[in-house]
């Protein structure tokens, strides 16, 4: 399902990262960086919800008191969402909670945006967080045991990310969105994610063009979530073989991005996790963005979904990927 | 398309494991292991004037002891990815899962949390070995009389 906006943007973002992001190649893009994984607080899930809520402190701190806002949407990969919770508690304004993996940001973004379009309300945050930690103890071994991992394997990132949307003008506007389908094409190898999550992403970009009646190179830039560096390339394939697209010369993917896969070996493929995404889009494509360097960007965040008794009872992982297309205002 | 088309395109973007180093990385370091192993059961023979039998048990708490403390303070699991197998198979992996799991889960509290999930990595170990001794100690009775 694809939704063109008329008076939706972007209007100011707040990110907040972990260690290894931090030594990543996108240092200095980021608001707030954390030397240690507890940052502060007693144990890793409370370290993720202290990020979230610290997005979201920095980017009501960039609002000031202006505007009251009308409603919080976050997501995260706790069980039952349990940070975006906490942080909503201290946010105290209405809430939403919302889940599709790593997906969750755009999300988050596309229903802000609707409900912006359609005047329901005036302005929203959206944000989302993932903790390294958290997710390795949730999905896999015991954080200290630090299992060996074949090199499919993605990083989930540490961090939180927040945005500001409404009906304000500024100079990023949400253009369209496409929602995309439950995808699965029989993979099941959890440690190989961006082979599960290619073909959403292929199909929420062909349904994307095609309900637009778009031509691929019409976007500066297409990036997808968390494929990783196979992801990626299987993602190229498929796509020119099924839908004959070619994404060569302007397709990137934020995982790769955000890590400097050559001196940070533990990321292995590269970056996951809902707010992999987000810190790559709000730490270097929204200045970019603002500057002009791009001027139109479709961000196809892609989610993987299962959960680990799913995995264990030898269920095949799906995939979802959700689109949101970024314009700069002329 | 095809999922099995679809498989294609994923074996082919697939990267290939380093077997062979890894293979020879878990080859070195567990042989280390079993020489360390072997000098603290001599060590222990010689010094304390003790059984062979008496001086393995001694000498695995004293590898239990090292993995379980390397564990605790936080490198041990750096170790484990660099070297693998070589430090998994032998006792200091399951040592190390149990000390990791139950510094994971002590802030669940230490009966909901360290007690119930201590094994959550070793309890297959213990059971299948149990059961493996077991079947074993049956077979070998009947073939060669409980000798």
């Amino acid at each position: 399902m694809t939704n063109k906006y008329n008076n939706v943007y972007l209007n100011l973002v707040a990110t907040v990262v972990g260690p290894v992001e931090h030594n990543g190649p996108l240092s200095k893009r980021f608001d707030r960086f954390y030397e240690d994984m507890y940052m502060h607080e007693k144990t890793f899930e409370s370290a993720e919800v202290h990020l979230m809520r610290e997005s979201i402190d920095i980017l009501k701190d960039k609002i000031g008191k202006k505007d009251r806002i009308n409603l919080f949407i976050a997501g995260d990969l706790q069980n039952q969402i349990t940070a975006s919770c906490y942080s909503a508690l201290k946010l105290n304004v209405p809430f939403l909670g919302v889940y599709s993996a790593c997906a969750s940001n755009v999300e988050g973004l596309i229903i802000a945006s609707n409900l912006i379009d359609t005047k329901k309300v005036k302005n929203s945050i959206v944000s989302v967080s993932s903790h390294n930690m958290v997710s390795e103890r949730q999905f896999r071994n015991p954080t200290e045991y630090g299992g060996p991992k074949p090199m499919s394997a993605t990083f989930t990132a540490t961090g939180a990310a927040s945005a500001y949307l409404s009906s304000i003008k500024s100079e990023i506007r949400i253009e369209s969105s496409t929602i995309g389908k439950v995808c699965d094409m029989e993979q099941n190898d959890a440690n190989n994610m961006g082979a599960c999550m290619a073909v959403a992403a292929a199909n929420t970009i062909y349904k994307h063009l095609k309900d637009l009646k778009r031509d691929v190179n019409y976007y500066d830039l297409i990036l997808t979530g968390d494929l990783g560096v196979y992801g990626k390339e299987i993602l190229k394939e498929y796509m020119q073989k099924e839908y004959n697209i070619d994404l060569s010369r302007n397709y990137n993917d934020c995982g790769v991005l955000l890590y400097d896969r050559e001196n940070q070996k533990e990321v292995q493929a590269g970056g996951s996790g809902p707010v992999c995404s987000a810190l790559v889009i709000y730490g270097d494509i929204v200045p970019k963005l603002r500057n002009k360097d791009l001027k139109r960007v479709l961000y196809v965040a892609t989610g993987a979904l299962f959960s680990p008794t799913s995995i264990f009872q030898k269920e095949n992982i799906l995939s979802i990927a959700h689109a949101i297309s970024m314009e700069v205002v002329e | 398309m095809e999922k099995k088309l679809y498989e294609k395109i994923v074996m082919n973007h697939k990267p290939k494991e380093h077997r062979i180093k890894n293979a020879f990385v878990a080859f070195i370091i567990g042989g280390i292991v079993g020489l360390i192993g072997q000098g603290l059961l001599d060590l222990y023979t010689y010094y304390l004037n003790i059984s062979t039998n008496d001086a393995a048990v001694f000498m695995i708490i004293t590898l239990i002891f090292i993995a379980s403390l390397f564990t605790a303070l936080g490198f041990f699991d750096k170790m484990v990815n660099f070297a693998r197998c070589g430090l998994i198979i032998p006792i200091t992996g399951f040592a190390h899962s149990l000390t990791s799991a139950a510094i994971e889960f002590k802030r669940e509290g230490y009966v909901t949390g360290l007690g119930a999930n201590i094994f959550k990595l070793a309890g297959t170990v213990i059971l299948y070995g149990i059961v493996s001794a077991y079947i074993f100690g049956i077979i070998r009775y009947f073939i060669m009389g409980g000798a």
